[in-house]
C-alpha cells in the first residue's frame, strides 16, 4: 500500500542513496563533495518526515551549509585535481567487488528482517522546547564538554595549518 | 505510516556506501567525505529508533554527533592542507612513508 509517507520516503531514500552512489563513481572531489550535500539534504527531508524539524534544521545549516563549504573551501585552496586512476587488481574486481554487494545485501535484509517487527510508531512532532530543556538540563554537562572540543579543535586547526617560521 | 525498518535498511545502505567510499577512494579529501556520509548514516538511525522508543535522547545523541563531525572535520582538513604543503600530493596511496 503506497501512502503519500511511503512515496515521500522512497523518493528521498532514492535521492540518498543516488547521491552516495555519485559520491564514489565521481572522479573530481567537487563533484564528490556536491553528491554528498545532495545526501544530506534527502536526509534532511527524511528527519522531518520523522518529526525530528529541529534535526532537520541543524542538518541543513551545520552539515549541509558549514561543513560542506569546509570540504568545499579546501578542495579549492588545494586546488585538487581529477582522482589518479589506479588499476584495481583483478582479485578485487572479480572477488571483491561482488562480495561486497552480497554482504551489503545481507546486512540490509537481517536487520529489514530482524526490526520488521517494531511497530511503525506514530509521528510526533518534537517540539524544540522539550528537546533543548532535555539538552539543557539532563545533558548541560556533555553540552559544555563539546564547547570546550570545539575550542580544542579550533586551536587544533589554526597550529597544524599555520605556516612554518611565521610566528 | 514508513515502517521502522524501511529506515534501518535505508541508514545500513548509506552506511555500507560509506566504507565502499572509504575504500575504494584514492583521494584523501574524498575519504574524509565517505567518513561524513558514515556518520549521517548513523545519525538516520539515531532519529529512527528515537521515534520509535518515544525517547528524545536519540536526538540529543545526533546533536552531539553533528557537533563532534564538525569538530573532527576542522582537525581533519587542516591535516589533509599539511599533507598536501608536506607531501606535495593529495592520493593516499602516495603517503606510505611509515612503510619504507
Amino acid at each position: 500500500m503506497l501512502t503519500p509517507q511511503i512515496a515521500i520516503f522512497l523518493i528521498l531514500a532514492a535521492v540518498a542513496v543516488a547521491g552516495a552512489v555519485s559520491l564514489i563513481l565521481q572522479r573530481h572531489p567537487i563533484h564528490s563533495a556536491l553528491s554528498l550535500i545532495v545526501v544530506m539534504v534527502a536526509l534532511a527531508g527524511l528527519y522531518l518526515l520523522q518529526g525530528a524539524e529541529f534535526i532537520a534544521a541543524v542538518q541543513i545549516i551545520v552539515y549541509a551549509g558549514a561543513i560542506m563549504v569546509l570540504f568545499v573551501f579546501v578542495i579549492m585552496l588545494l586546488n585538487a585535481g581529477e582522482e589518479e586512476r589506479t588499476n584495481l587488481s583483478r582479485m578485487a574486481r572479480f572477488v571483491g567487488v561482488p562480495l561486497s554487494v552480497v554482504f551489503l545485501a545481507e546486512v540490509a535484509f537481517s536487520i529489514g528482517r530482524a526490526t520488521s517487527r517494531l511497530s511503525a510508531a506514530a509521528v510526533t512532532t518534537v517540539s524544540t522546547r522539550e528537546l533543548s530543556s532535555l539538552l539543557f538540563r539532563d545533558y548541560v554537562f556533555p553540552f559544555e564538554l563539546t564547547s570546550f572540543l570545539i575550542l580544542i579543535a579550533l586551536l587544533g586547526a589554526l597550529v597544524l595549518a599555520r605556516r612554518e617560521g611565521t610566528d | 505510516m514508513v515502517p521502522t525498518s524501511y529506515y534501518l535498511v535505508l541508514s545500513a545502505v548509506l552506511f555500507g556506501l560509506g566504507v565502499v567510499a572509504f575504500i575504494f577512494k584514492r583521494n584523501i579529501i574524498t575519504v574524509f567525505m565517505a567518513i561524513e556520509l558514515m556518520l549521517n548514516a548513523v545519525n538516520l538511525a539515531f532519529v529512527t529508533f528515537s521515534r520509535v522508543l518515544g525517547e528524545l535522547q536519540g536526538q540529543v545523541f545526533v546533536f552531539f554527533v553533528i557537533v563532534v563531525a564538525a569538530a573532527e572535520s576542522a582537525v581533519g582538513l587542516a591535516i589533509v592542507i599539511l599533507i598536501q604543503r608536506n607531501r606535495g600530493t593529495l592520493n593516499v596511496e602516495r603517503v606510505d612513508s611509515l612503510k619504507d
